[in-house]
């Protein structure tokens, strides 16, 4: 994963999360705790986040491959590998 | 090119309703969604929307008229054509607009497309036997002077048809919000008419006095407030007689120097006011079951697994159709208890309970949830969160749910036992799912086991039809494609 694959997975989570959840303010969450923990997020939220982020990076998240993402930083890490040239 | 603005359906089992009041006269253009309009029905006064930008040409009904669902309200025109011409001359100023002054008399022409200032009789308003449910013999009492009484009252010069009980849209809506029965109140309005302030007598007779009991406040507004955290003591009403509309809680909304503080604490007051109560007045039973909803969980993952994200079907789909379809076996749960009968709902119309990020909880409707699919179901979740989430519910949604669901989703705890949503008569809780033991033909094994729970009014049901109920909930839930 490279360091700009990185920071546009994190510019996607913000936007959607923005949208979702305004309340919440990204940079206060822990990047190693439950994201959903930390936001607050129902199983409707994470479905919009989940379809936000498919839609803007045009990732495959299959339903099997969300307790890969529970954490701020497993959603990059994962969201970076799979989005970016060649990919 | 025109058409005609009919008188919307506010609810299951709406006859018709009466103008109370326009928020807009001929000549500008109304967009998509804008309120134009106050019904006063059955269930209080109702702020009316339009679902297309259009030009009004003609108010069809004035204030004051009892219009049957369904018959023309106003004649819109297309936008965009330009020049229709058929504005007449005598038409209120847009500065006049929200309460056109004309009220229909009894001798009006029945022509019913004649501009305002020659107001039509609606088919029903010169028929004194429309009687509600509050019809009986007028008051014999002396009708004293008009006292400071709703505002609304005023509104359209109205002239009800004589020999009725006359009650004021708001009083009708306090009364029905607080419980009191309008056949037990004295009208001191005029011709014995019951005013809000008969209502609020009779409120503090009984020792209830909610904080904000001199607000005049729509239905929409105060659940926009409730959903946008809007303080109603703070806002000046632009509705008719003062009244406080959505318009008036969204500017009040975007403005800034709202107190979060404030706002919230309005917020628990309202639930407040409706949970105590329906725990003061619902006599309630609890009844629990555990369904392993393995089966279920595999279809739906096999369902979505080549599905793309705003396909997929979300748990709470199936518990709102396994809900929906237990209830086309058990009507007795779906609808409500008013004036000491149950009264089945008209469509099965659920009410879902969704938690606000920043406190509180808002419970909009999805419609006819028996007639749709899975998927529809989940779509209409999704969008009734979110908008649920940013203030943008509809009057119909927040009005006319027959039965609640809530759900703990997926971070909750394992048992929800729900709080009655009044007039409504149950409110089925899921849990979250958890791994159990689960001895079944002799064998243990580790089943995903979802706890189902039925909250329930005992006037208008008995424990042995809401276990029957609940296990026929749990029965879809374990046999979701045979269902």
């Amino acid at each position: 994963m490279s360091q700009a694959d990185g920071t546009l997975a994190r510019a996607a989570i913000v936007a959607a999360l923005a949208r979702i959840a305004p309340e919440v303010d990204v940079d206060l969450l822990d990047p190693a705790a439950d994201l959903r923990e930390e936001a607050d997020l129902d199983s409707v939220d994470l479905m919009n986040l989940v379809v936000a982020l498919h839609e803007g990076l045009g990732v495959e998240i299959p339903e099997s491959d969300y307790d890969q993402l529970s954490t701020l930083d497993e959603m990059i890490a994962y969201l970076a590998a799979r989005s970016g040239p060649g990919k | 090119m025109s058409s005609e603005y009919p008188m919307p359906s506010l609810g299951a089992g709406m006859v018709d309703g009466t103008i109370v009041g326009w928020y807009v006269a001929p000549g500008p253009v109304v967009r998509r969604g804008e309120v134009v309009g106050l019904v006063d029905t059955e269930k209080g006064a109702i702020e009316i929307e339009v679902w297309e930008d259009a030009e009004v040409l003609e108010v069809l009904a004035p204030p004051g008229t009892k219009v049957p669902v369904g018959e023309p309200l106003l004649r819109l025109g297309t936008v965009g054509e330009g020049g229709d011409e058929t504005v007449p001359a005598d038409a209120p100023e847009p500065d006049d607009a929200p309460v056109p002054t004309v009220a229909p008399g009894p001798d009006d022409a029945p022509e019913p497309v004649e501009p305002v200032a020659a107001a039509p009789s609606p088919p029903k308003a010169a028929v004194p036997s429309t009687g509600t449910e509050e019809a009986g013999p007028p008051s014999t009492s002396p009708a004293p002077p008009p006292t400071s009484g709703p505002a609304f009252e005023d509104a359209g010069g109205t002239v009800p048809p004589v020999g009725r009980r006359r009650v004021s849209p708001a009083a009708r809506k306090r009364a029905a919000e607080h419980g009191i029965a309008l056949s037990s109140l004295r009208g001191s309005g005029p011709g014995g008419a019951i005013t809000l302030a008969d209502v609020e007598a009779a409120e503090r007779s009984t020792g209830e006095s909610p904080p904000d009991a001199h607000r005049r406040v729509t239905p929409v507004a105060r659940q926009a407030a409730e959903v946008l955290g809007v303080d109603l003591d703070r806002l000046e009403g632009t509705g008719p007689g003062g009244a406080v509309s959505r318009r008036d809680v969204e500017a009040a909304a975007e403005s800034p120097g709202g107190d979060e503080e404030e706002r919230h604490r309005a917020m628990r007051r309202a639930i407040a006011a409706a949970m105590t109560r329906s725990k003061q007045e619902i006599p309630h039973y609890y009844l629990a079951t555990s369904v392993a909803v393995d089966v279920t969980l595999d279809w739906l993952a096999a369902v979505n697994r080549d599905r793309a994200p705003a396909e997929r079907i979300l748990p709470i789909a199936m518990y709102l159709k396994a809900v929906a379809s237990a209830l086309k076996k058990f009507p007795e749960f779906n609808g409500f208890w008013e004036d000491g009968a149950f009264r089945p709902g008209e469509g099965i119309h659920t009410g879902l309970a969704i938690s606000l990020r920043r406190g509180g909880l808002v419970v909009p409707a999805i419609h006819d949830v028996d007639e749709r699919s899975p998927e529809e179901i989940g779509a209409a979740v999704v969008d009734v969160v979110g908008r649920a989430r940013t203030g943008k519910l509809r009057g119909s949604e927040v009005s006319d749910a027959t039965i609640t669901v809530t759900s703990m989703g997926d971070r909750g705890v394992e048992t929800v036992y729900g709080v009655i949503h009044p007039p409504q008569v149950a409110i089925v809780g899921f849990g979250r799912v958890v791994e159990r033991p689960w001895a079944e033909g002799g064998m243990l094994g580790v089943r995903r086991v979802l706890r189902v729970t039925l909250s329930a009014d005992h006037r208008a049901s008995d424990g042995h039809r809401g276990g029957l109920f609940l296990a026929q909930v749990a029965e879809f839930l374990q046999n979701p494609e045979v269902s």
